[in-house]
């Protein structure tokens, strides 16, 4: 048992959670957006470790693992495609990507 | 087993024309018909005479059942059977005989139209209609072939349907109708409920053991049957569509808009009776509706200018006669008036029909003039039916409609001022007969075609033989002393003065001799300004003439308002309803295309609001 | 003496208002380099609120792979963007130290924050008391959490194919 409360750990994951979500909601350039998103992904992974040392148990640690790994994951092929955004359009503006409207 | 035979002769003859309709010659048509009818009117002639041999004065005849109708613990079944008394016998025999001596004319009468078989089909199935309503024992089937004369009455005013005029008028019939078979419809409802019996018989039984004399249930009950007779009777307040019924060829308007239908209301109080005796106060309405129509057919009778017209508003009058005596408690004579009525209304309707045809469709009085030269046979036979009509002493019509007369003023639920409205109404009868007579058939001829006579035998038999009827048909007096015997009250003549009698028999003699001194100008030969006469602008002439305006009282009241709301429904309350909900549903199409855009970041903004609205929803 | 005014819980609070502002200045910076200079930051103090919270193993991991690997990724990006056509083009161009400023300061109160909770004597103790070592972690993951480390590996060797797949230049084959 820890001496940081369970809900001090929460608070502060949600608001990592929320900034991270803010800035991919209002930054155009999709290079923010991703860095947000790992803000977000490490918010998650706050929340998961904190629950795991209240309990005492590892499983806490195990999903921060694998949150680890999708991040990974995540940034290298987003990066690729930023890679070819910027090839074709000469910008990283995500709103050149928007022929997927109906 | 004679009489369950009976409707089905003209049943089986409509079928036959209906399913033929193009491999039968006109010949083979009326043979067809007029003898289906022939032999129904034989069988009934043969059945009125077993009647008189018969132990208890009924004859019954038991079919199959219909349905059964059950309220909980009680249980009444509604049978296809026929029940046959004086009443109906004489009300059979009427139908019958009157309805082949029609359809002879019929068949010689409408033998140039084209659609001639489906006329002869119509006519035969409105008899099996009448026979039904007049045979049933019990007031469903009753019911059956009221709505069925109704039907057929529908389908032959507006025979000649290319004509616009000719289908409102039997649009207008319906409708009109259809308010009164409403009301009774209502009442059956009502009866049922508080006797548990729909059998004539039955209720008239059920009714007086049961209730006392003045009881509620059965007020209203007799209210709601008389509404239906009032429609079906053409009188007061739902009479408007009788003259408009004149549009149907002439054997149709003879048949059933003077002989035969109309008088299915007249039929329904007798039948009835039982009932109706258990309110004095509806019997008391009876009689004043009867005598305020017999008084206002007759002034509008006073001036029409088609000769159809005139003998429609005659009709309306005369049936009023019928319904003031079965009010005054005159059953007898109220259903003998209804016998000798369909005899000379409908020789005077054929006759008319034989005239309009010499004259190539011509029915405006004003415009015929000296037919008494030029046709004397039609001439003769419609004078015979005229002095029927006025009840000039020796015809038919003379001895109903005293009898009518003398019953009136001691009645308990008639009375002295109905007695009055009577002798009026005689006075206007004779009236607007002599005017009808000076003008088309009197002075010089106003008409330029030659004369097309009909001269067919067929056509000469059915118009003498009515003629023949009319005059004596006074001697017929049916005996339903037995029908009526717990109706008829005991009346004390004590109290009446002595010279009732003599005014009532003056009566008629009085209106000839006035009309030959007031309309002394129609019967001259000196040629006089017709158009003039025809076109009064005199407003009390114009309102007579228009029926009292009851027709516009109606538009007012009930057409124009209707025609409003109708208008106001065309833009459709409930289409904008509708009309919002695909609004409100392109709005939210506008909302959804403009949200997807495109946009990588506008989807994640929407997948948060989801987000937040779900685990909002969720704690709260 | 400091040590007296420290505890857990206020080492756990500077480094997650470290790590609060660090990831408020990454959302909003101009400069594309500075915001990342800004998430390091923003890792690390997480990883610190990790150690605190008695989880070395985790805190090791996000300095190595969070801040150390991925973190290079992105730096190797940017420097293929090349700076010159993006927002940052439009950045105030900062000058000197004034870049630095921020970033030095917040690791700098994090980098005090760890040496006080490796300093205090009371805190280590209380660490340990709650530390769940890496031990336990390897023996979970590879006991009950197998199949989702396979499906780890699969996700990374995806992301490998994809990554390669999608950053080979235009003329090379297929289009976006």
């Amino acid at each position: 048992m820890t001496a940081i409360p369970l809900e001090h750990v929460l608070i502060l994951a949600c608001i990592l959670f929320t900034i991270g979500f803010f800035g991919v909601i209002v930054r155009k350039n999709t290079l923010f957006m991703l860095m947000s998103l790992e803000v977000m992904l490490n918010a998650v992974g706050v929340a998961f470790i904190g629950a795991g040392s209240v309990w005492q148990q590892a499983d806490g640690q195990v999903m921060f693992i694998l949150i680890l790994t999708l991040a990974a994951a995540e940034v290298a092929v987003g990066l690729a495609l930023l890679i070819r955004l910027q090839q074709r359009f000469k910008s990283l503006d995500i709103d050149c990507l928007s022929q997927l409207k109906g | 087993m004679l009489l369950s035979l009976l409707p089905f002769y003209p049943l089986i003859s409509f079928l036959l024309i209906v399913l033929l309709k193009k491999q039968l010659s006109w010949w083979q048509t009326s043979v067809l018909s007029v003898g289906a009818m022939l032999i129904c009117a034989i069988t009934s002639l043969v059945l009125l005479n077993t009647l008189n041999q018969a132990p208890d004065g009924v004859i019954t005849s038991h079919l199959w059942r219909w349905f059964s109708l059950s309220d909980g613990d009680s249980f009444a079944s509604v049978n296809f059977s026929f029940y046959l008394d004086a009443l109906s016998a004489v009300m059979i025999c009427v139908v019958s005989c009157v309805g082949f001596l029609i359809h002879l004319f019929a068949a010689v009468y409408m033998k140039e139209d084209e659609n001639f078989s489906r006329f002869m089909a119509y006519m035969n199935l409105f008899i099996v209609a009448m026979l039904i309503l007049v045979l049933a024992d019990n007031l469903v089937l009753l019911y059956l072939g009221w709505e069925g004369v109704g039907l057929c009455s529908f389908l032959l005013i507006g025979f000649w349907y290319q004509e616009k005029a000719n289908v409102l008028a039997a649009r207008k019939a319906f409708i009109v109708t259809r308010i009164g078979d409403t009301s009774m419809a209502i009442g059956l409802f009502m009866l049922f409920n508080s006797l548990g019996s729909v059998n004539i018989v039955e209720v008239n039984e059920l009714a007086t053991a049961q209730w006392q004399v003045g009881n509620n249930d059965a007020y209203w009950i007799c209210l709601l049957l008389l509404g239906g007779a009032v429609g079906k009777s053409a009188q007061l307040p739902l009479q408007t569509w009788l003259p408009d019924a004149m549009a149907g060829p002439t054997p149709v308007s003879a048949l059933i808009h003077a002989a035969t239908m109309v008088t299915a209301g007249v039929y329904l109080i007798a039948r009835m009776n039982g009932l109706f005796i258990l309110s004095p106060q509806v019997m008391n309405y009876v009689a004043w509706i009867g005598a305020s129509t017999l008084l206002l057919a007759g002034f509008a009778a006073l001036v029409q200018s088609d000769i159809k017209r005139v003998l429609a508003y005659s009709t309306m009058s005369q049936i009023g006669y019928m319904m003031l005596a079965l009010g005054a408690g005159a059953w007898s004579a109220g259903i003998f008036h209804l016998m000798t009525h369909a005899f000379f209304k409908a020789l005077l309707f054929l006759t008319a029909g034989a005239i309009i045809y010499a004259l190539h469709h011509q029915q405006n009085i004003f415009k015929m003039g000296g037919v008494l030269k030029r046709l004397p046979f039609e001439s003769g036979l419609f004078i015979i039916g005229l002095i029927c009509l006025m009840a000039l002493p020796g015809t038919s019509g003379f001895f109903s409609k005293e009898a009518i007369i003398a019953h009136l003023w001691s009645s308990p639920t008639a009375g002295q001022a109905l007695w009055w409205c009577a002798i009026l109404g005689a006075l206007l009868t004779s009236i607007y007969s002599c005017r009808l007579f000076f003008i088309a058939f009197l002075s010089k001829e106003r008409f330029s075609h030659q004369v097309e006579n009909l001269s067919s035998v067929g056509l000469k038999i059915s118009l003498i033989t009515l003629a023949v009827l009319s005059l004596v048909g006074g001697f017929l007096a049916p005996d339903l002393s037995t029908v009526f015997a717990k109706a008829s009250q005991e009346v004390s003549h004590m109290v009446e003065p002595q010279w009732l009698h003599a005014v009532a028999i003056a009566t008629p003699i009085i209106g000839i001799v006035f009309s030959w001194f007031y309309f002394s100008k129609y019967r001259s030969v000196e040629p006089m300004n017709y158009q003039k006469a025809e076109q009064n602008q005199n407003p009390i002439v114009r309102f007579c003439f228009s029926g009292l305006g009851f027709d516009r009282l109606y538009e007012i009241l009930l057409i124009k308002p209707f025609v409003a709301i109708a208008r106001l429904n065309k833009r459709d309350v409930v289409d904008q309803l509708v009309m919002s909900l695909t609004w409100y549903i392109g709005l939210w199409r506008d909302v959804l295309v403009y949200s997807q855009n495109g946009l990588m970041r506008w989807y994640a903004a929407a997948f948060a609001i989801g987000l937040v609205c779900f685990i909002g929803g969720w704690l709260l | 003496m400091i040590v007296r005014f420290a505890s857990i819980e206020s080492l756990f609070y500077l480094a997650a208002l470290i790590a609060i502002i660090a990831s408020l200045k990454v959302v909003t910076q101009k400069n594309t380099v500075h915001a990342l200079l800004y998430l390091v930051v923003s890792l690390l103090a997480v990883a610190v609120c990790f150690y605190l919270m008695g989880a070395p193993f985790a805190a090791g991991l996000e300095v190595i792979v969070y801040a150390g690997a991925i973190l290079v990724l992105f730096v190797f990006a940017i420097m293929m963007f090349g700076l010159k056509n993006d927002e940052t083009k439009y950045a105030p161009q900062s000058k000197g130290l004034t870049i630095w400023l921020g970033p030095c300061v917040l690791a700098v109160l994090l980098l005090v924050a760890l040496l006080f909770s490796f300093d205090s004597a009371d805190i280590q103790q209380q660490l340990n008391a709650t530390v769940i070592s890496s031990k336990e972690v390897g023996i979970l993951l590879y006991g009950p959490y197998l199949l989702a480390v396979e499906i780890a590996s699969f996700l990374l060797l995806a992301g490998l194919v994809a990554g390669y797949h999608y950053a080979k230049p235009d003329a090379q084959g297929g289009h976006l």
